[in-house]
């Protein structure tokens, strides 16, 4: 398990990305704003904000334990421990990327660790449980967690995949990120109670509302629910505040969204503060700070120019990877 | 005088138009959806609708399709008119069953007993790199089921018409608008679609296609997106010395097969263009019915151009190569000419 430096440096890793991917994004963007243009095709959902989530329950994972994210992945896929040039490439559509530039920024898949994402919001529940359900059933004790948005707590899918994991006792976490946005729509407006966590109780299985954004909290409270759900004692829900830096997509003018909001949010910066708490404990000198910056910066800037250099793909390309060779079963 | 101003709205504006209208006339016209409210629709179809009829009629719903798609089968039995967003046509697969089990069927299921007067309104295309999950049209997919109409506007004129036309129909109307052409600022937009758009509102009939372009030599049968790629491409062979004649759908269901006959009967070659899926879809089904009714007429083979059975790459490159191109119907025309 890692350190708390580890963490730290991984919340700094990804903060690093997400804000140099918001400037690579922008590149020929100006000063008319098009979702077309530029190096980095499609949409963009930055994470920034909400490393906190992925890093305090990521942790407690292994690479044989399977994470499935939704739209807004990078901060998963990261912590999980993707393999940050081809993802990097993958965004920028390239032949060097995780797929070959068919996939893209919502549409990640590194099986090596075993992390995948989709952009339909809702859709990674029950693939965890599956992946959960198959672990049970090779006596493996790996885990599945099924990281999701709170308004994706809304979707059927949510809903039965809680009902069956307790069901089945699949070694699966669900971890809704509260960042009290579903694009325009605020969670009170779109949720009929108050934390998602306490939804957990109607399935029988337990439930944890996790305040604050602050990545050891989560991380305790993912401990414990990783521990049960490898112990087979079945699965937990976590509901996690957290807070989303940018709007819901690059060029997204957040006209729904107070200044005042918005400011409080940045002003309760998760970085800093542990940081500031890792330095106060000794557990973090300015050095090392000094030496994590430098080198997860390095590591973004490898990974981007890894992916600026690598070939776009050919048109014939697009023709391929729609069935597999289908050997499997024979 | 009235009939010389020309005042042009983009598609979005001209549907907002359309549905603010018919709120007006209509008190048990209602909208809900995924950030249609304050927001305005993603893609801006129900821009100023939340300003002018408040949160009573203009609902944003949490992400729940099944739910909320469903609650219009129910709602619009109790009297009311939904129209209903579905941000993207590729969500349709959270919520299928209310929509071909319940909202089609239910009509011929009660002998004609309950009726669902519900609009369900998606934003459908590719062009922007928003990959395999957001980038389909889909439309011949519903068209497959019966009970639904299927309406596929391709510039702002039809469109408030067809909205109209949907919101007083009493039947379940699936209305797809293409998100390259609906005039947004943010995303690449065929400025084609931007024409003139009466005041007042008016119904563009289903079932009646539009000829978007005269021709004698070869005929291009087409909707949604696709007509002003088709109609770009008339204008260029034009000066080539081949005169295309450019067809316009608008729906698919209904279906205007009297004007696919009609047309063949003229200049004898077809090419169908479609940003759907090439197999099963919308292609196969007008080559059908050109065998059926018109093969007679036809002096070449029927060709199609859509989009190959793969589903939709992220890469620039690969997309460009997916979606039938301007280029591309032209390219095939030409062989179609010899
Ligand atoms: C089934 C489905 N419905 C709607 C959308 C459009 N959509 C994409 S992200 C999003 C909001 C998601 O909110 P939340 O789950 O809270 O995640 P966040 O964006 O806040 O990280 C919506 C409505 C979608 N991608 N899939
Ligand atoms: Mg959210």
């Amino acid at each position: 398990m890692d350190s708390y430096a580890d963490m730290y440096r991984m919340m700094c890793l990804i903060r690093f990305y997400e804000n140099r991917m918001a400037e690579v994004y922008a590149e020929g963007k100006s000063p008319l704003f098009s979702i077309a243009a530029g190096p980095v095709p499609g949409e963009m959902h930055l994470a920034a904000g909400q490393e906190p989530v992925a890093v305090g329950v990521i942790r407690h994972l292994r690479r044989d334990d399977v994470v499935t994210a939704p739209h807004r992945p990078h901060h998963f896929a990261i912590a999980k421990g993707i393999d940050l040039r081809r993802m990097t490439a993958e965004i920028f559509g390239r032949t060097a990327g995780l797929s070959h530039g068919k996939g893209g920024h919502m549409h990640l898949f590194d099986p090596a660790v075993h992390f995948s994402c989709s952009g339909i919001v809702g859709a990674g529940f029950p693939p965890a449980v599956g992946a959960a359900f198959a672990f049970r059933r090779q006596h493996r004790d790996s885990v599945a967690v099924a990281f999701a948005g709170e308004g994706a707590a809304n979707q059927g899918t949510f809903h039965e995949s809680l009902n069956l994991a307790a069901l089945w006792k699949a070694p699966v976490i669900f971890v809704i990120e509260d960042n009290h946005y579903a694009i325009s729509v605020p969670k009170e407006q779109s949720t009929a109670i108050a934390n998602n966590s306490d939804r957990a109780q109607a399935y029988g299985i337990p439930g944890v509302f996790v305040r604050g954004n602050d990545v050891l909290a989560v991380s305790e409270a993912a401990s414990e629910a990783v521990a049960r759900a490898r112990a087979g004692k079945g699965p937990t829900l976590l509901e996690i505040e957290t807070t989303r830096f940018y709007g819901h997509f690059q060029g997204d003018a957040e006209t729904y969204l107070g200044a005042e909001e918005k400011e409080k949010w940045r002003q309760s910066d998760p970085i800093p503060q542990f940081r500031d708490y890792l330095l106060a404990h000794h557990l973090l000198t300015p050095d090392d700070d000094a030496a994590i910056q430098t080198e997860v910066a390095e590591l973004v800037e490898d990974a981007i120019a890894y992916a600026r250099q690598s070939p776009e793909p050919q048109p014939a390309d697009a023709l391929t990877d729609v069935f597999a060779p289908s050997l499997g079963g024979k | 005088m009235s009939t010389t101003t020309i005042r042009k709205l983009t598609m979005a504006r001209a549907i907002s138009e359309a549905i603010a209208q018919e709120m007006d006339r209509d008190p048990s016209v209602m909208v809900w959806g995924e950030d249609v409210g304050a927001y305005g629709g993603i893609f801006g179809a129900t821009q100023g609708l939340y300003q002018q009829f408040g949160h009573d009629r203009v609902i944003d719903t949490p992400i729940s399709e099944s739910g909320f798609i469903g609650a219009a089968v129910g709602a619009s039995t109790e009297g009311l008119r939904p129209i209903v967003e579905l941000m993207f046509v590729d969500f349709f697969g959270v919520a299928m069953d209310q929509i071909y089990n319940q909202l089609a069927k239910n009509h011929y299921m009660s002998g004609g007993s309950v009726s669902h007067p519900v609009v369900l309104m998606t934003a459908i295309g590719g062009g922007y790199s928003d990959a395999a999950q957001h980038s389909q049209t889909l439309y011949s997919l519903f068209a497959h089921v019966p009970g639904l109409k299927v309406v596929v506007p391709s510039n702002a004129y039809d469109a408030k018409g067809l909205m109209v036309s949907a919101i007083r129909d009493d039947n379940p109307v699936m209305y797809f608008f293409h998100k390259g052409l609906l005039g947004l600022g943010w995303m690449p937009s065929d400025d084609w679609a931007e024409v003139h758009v009466p005041e007042e509102s008016y119904e563009v009939p289903f079932g009646k296609a539009r000829v978007a372009g005269e021709g004698t030599d070869i005929s291009v049968i087409t909707i949604g997106a696709m007509v002003p790629k088709a109609a770009r491409v008339r204008e260029q062979l034009q000066q080539e010395g081949i005169s295309v004649e450019v067809i316009d759908l608008r729906t698919l269901v209904p279906l205007d097969k009297q004007a696919i006959v009609d047309t063949v009967k003229k200049t004898h070659r077809v090419l169908i263009v479609d940003e759907d899926y090439r197999s099963f879809g919308m292609s196969g089904e007008v080559a059908a019915i050109l065998a059926e009714d018109a093969l007679d007429y036809l002096e070449f083979p029927v060709k199609r151009l859509a989009v190959p059975d793969i589903p939709i790459p992220y890469s620039r490159v690969l997309e460009q190569a997916t979606i039938p191109s301007a280029d591309k119907i032209a390219q095939t025309i030409r062989g179609m000419m010899d």
